[in-house]
């Protein structure tokens, strides 16, 4: 167990390495280099953005020593000062505005969680039923749903048709003056839907998986076994199938979320939630490259993480699973 | 009736998906609209692009099926233009994706070892990385026209066929017809590209079929966003984007182009969808 731990800790090593690599190439696409072509009749590039471009990035040595020296300032998470008329570090930047990204993504994973076992373990049980279909017809409209289009109809219906809730921000104007209660009530009628939205797809995706999961473990020797020996079926499939279908779901969480992380540039942008979506947005419409790329790595290292969170979980909770 | 056909693959496929009838749908959903793109200039009344002072964001009216947007153009003329663009957004950038895909899995699969590892961590550093951050990075140092649209999303989403590739190639490669095509002397390039390769389309059509759809969602993303396909070309995300500053006063410009996003990508969901059941030799008894 500790030896897997350690290999697939290792392994980050060279991830991050591959990371870097693939984020360094694409500063090579900025104006001024030899891609120029490309980029030389874009607009919104002005000249002195390209000049503190060249030396940021030391765009004027050898590939090699450019790469060494970015990286080196990478490791120390340094990504250099916005271009921005603020000038700040771009990290200072991202770290001000993770937690409310990070509380929604948290947030939207547990209603996705808390609502698609259920669907799924309830449409494998009772197969081409009157739920599983509702619930697969569900599963098809959240594949194909362009969900920025979906958040702003319901920002619409609920925000000013109905006036239900508020349309933009975390928190209302007299947030300071209401009671604890009140603020609790407060950032979730402004929460809620960014919260839904986001985790729409997931939602879809995660109901699909366990349904197929549990459909697999429920023709499996040892559920038949439990059902022969007497058991409830309630315990049968709560207990016995339940877990197992379920187990794969640590890995598809890890693997939805740079869906998430994605979809926040998109719903920060429509609720204007100051989060680090809507950050990365504004970096890549005022062309302040520091802070896009110091947004792009510093995400693909937390994506990172959280797949190793995700594999060493897994380890723990199966234990058919010996990695020595 | 058929019994007495012999039940070929093609005609046990065609059996399974025409019995299949969402699967139908799908594939009349994209039918149409390939349809659609290809007559856009007979089907249209107005001019899309002409602007026309006096019906300034009027509602949808026999005259202007759809309504007007805020330059007084016809919403349904645009749209169809729309689906111009947004088509071959989403099958040029599955075909690059595609093509990516298919060579880096084959070659992985064909010739295990060091290659298989490197491109397969490959594979896990680009899934990784939040594809959408990294669309949006590349599209921030680039100037965001449709051609760099349909690279962009082209290379970034070809993960999952190189996986599909790969599975596909480990198996077959152990197969008899391989062993023999080997043994006459036929190169590696032509026992990859002659031999396995046609026999590994199958789940790649799926996966094709599907990834058009999510191209699509994708390029309507960044447009919504204005980082995509920039007026005065009209795609549905952009459409949409003009649309949402006036939604209080013309739902129309936000309602129908979500809507044909939405029964366009579930068109390719549902045909994908299908064709797996259909393509899929277990079920064949």
């Amino acid at each position: 167990m500790r030896a897997y731990i350690l290999r697939r800790l290792i392994m980050v090593i060279p991830m991050m390495f591959g990371i870097t690599i693939i984020s360094f190439a694409i500063i090579h696409l900025a104006p001024g280099s030899p891609t120029q072509a490309m980029t030389d009749l874009n607009p919104n590039v002005s000249p002195e953005s390209i000049v503190k471009l060249r030396q940021l990035y030391n765009l004027d040595d050898p590939l090699h020593v450019q790469y060494w020296l970015w990286l080196k300032k990478v490791l120390v998470l340094d990504f250099g000062d916005s271009f921005s008329q603020d000038a700040r570090p771009v990290l200072d930047k991202i770290l001000e505005r993770l937690p409310i990204t990070l509380l929604i993504s948290v947030l939207s994973l547990i209603i996705v969680f808390t609502l698609s076992i259920p669907i799924g373990v309830l449409s494998a049980t009772h197969q081409y039923s009157f739920f599983d279909r509702v619930a697969s017809l569900f599963v098809f409209f959240g594949f194909s749903m362009p969900t920025f289009w979906f958040a702003l109809l319901l920002m619409i219906l609920f925000g000013v048709w109905l006036d239900w809730l508020p349309i933009s921000g975390v928190v209302s104007m007299n947030h300071a003056q209401l009671s604890e209660f009140g603020k609790i009530k407060d950032y979730a009628m402004h929460l809620f839907l960014p919260v839904t939205m986001s985790g729409l797809t997931s939602l879809a995706g995660m109901s699909r998986f366990t349904r197929q999961s549990m459909l697999e473990v429920i023709r499996q020797d040892y559920v038949i076994c439990a059902r022969a020996k007497g058991l409830p079926e309630r315990k049968v499939i709560y207990k016995h199938a339940m877990k197992n279908a379920t187990l794969p779901i640590i890995t598809l969480t890890a693997l939805s979320i740079p869906g998430l992380i994605g979809g926040s540039v998109i719903f920060e942008t429509i609720y204007s939630i100051p989060g680090t979506g809507q950050l990365f947005y504004q970096a890549v419409m005022g062309r302040d490259y520091p802070l896009v790329m110091g947004e792009l790595v510093l995400m693909a290292f937390l994506t990172l993480i959280a797949n190793l969170l995700a594999d060493v979980s897994y380890a723990m909770v199966d234990p058919r699973i010996h990695y020595d | 009736m058929t019994e007495k056909a012999p039940r070929t693959f093609k005609r046990l496929f065609m059996e399974r998906f025409l019995n299949d009838w969402l699967a139908v749908v799908g594939a009349v959903i994209v039918a149409a609209l390939f349809l659609v793109a290809v007559f856009a200039p007979v089907l249209i009344r107005h001019n899309p692009t002409t602007i026309n002072a006096k019906d300034i964001l009027s509602p949808p009216s026999a005259e202007y099926w759809l309504g007007t947007d805020d330059l007084g153009r016809d919403v349904f003329s645009r749209m169809v233009y729309g689906s111009r663009i947004s088509l071959s957004v989403g099958f040029v950038a599955v075909g690059i994706a595609t093509a990516i895909g298919l060579v880096l899995g084959a070659l992985a699969g064909y010739f295990g070892g060091w290659i298989d590892e490197v491109i397969m961590r490959f594979v896990d550093i680009m899934l990784t990385l939040p594809t959408f951050f990294l669309i949006l990075a590349v599209i921030a140092f680039l100037n965001p026209n449709i051609y760099n649209i349909m690279i962009v999303i082209g290379v970034t989403s070809w993960m999952g066929v190189a996986r599909l590739v790969r599975a596909e190639f480990l198996t077959l490669k152990e197969r008899d017809f391989v062993t023999a095509a080997k043994a006459i002397g036929v190169s590696d390039m032509g026992v990859i590209f002659r031999h396995i390769l046609p026999n590994a389309m199958a789940p790649v059509l799926v996966s094709a079929t599907l990834g058009v759809g999510s191209a699509i969602l994708t390029e309507s993303s960044l447009s919504f966003l204005g980082i995509g396909v920039q007026p005065p070309d009209a795609s549905w995300g952009n459409i949409l984007t003009q649309g949402k500053d006036y939604i209080e006063l013309a739902w129309w410009l936000s309602v129908f182009p979500g809507l044909a996003i939405l029964i366009t990508v579930m068109g390719y969901n549902l045909l994908g969808e299908g064709l797996r059941d259909a393509l899929d030799p277990r079920l064949y008894r």
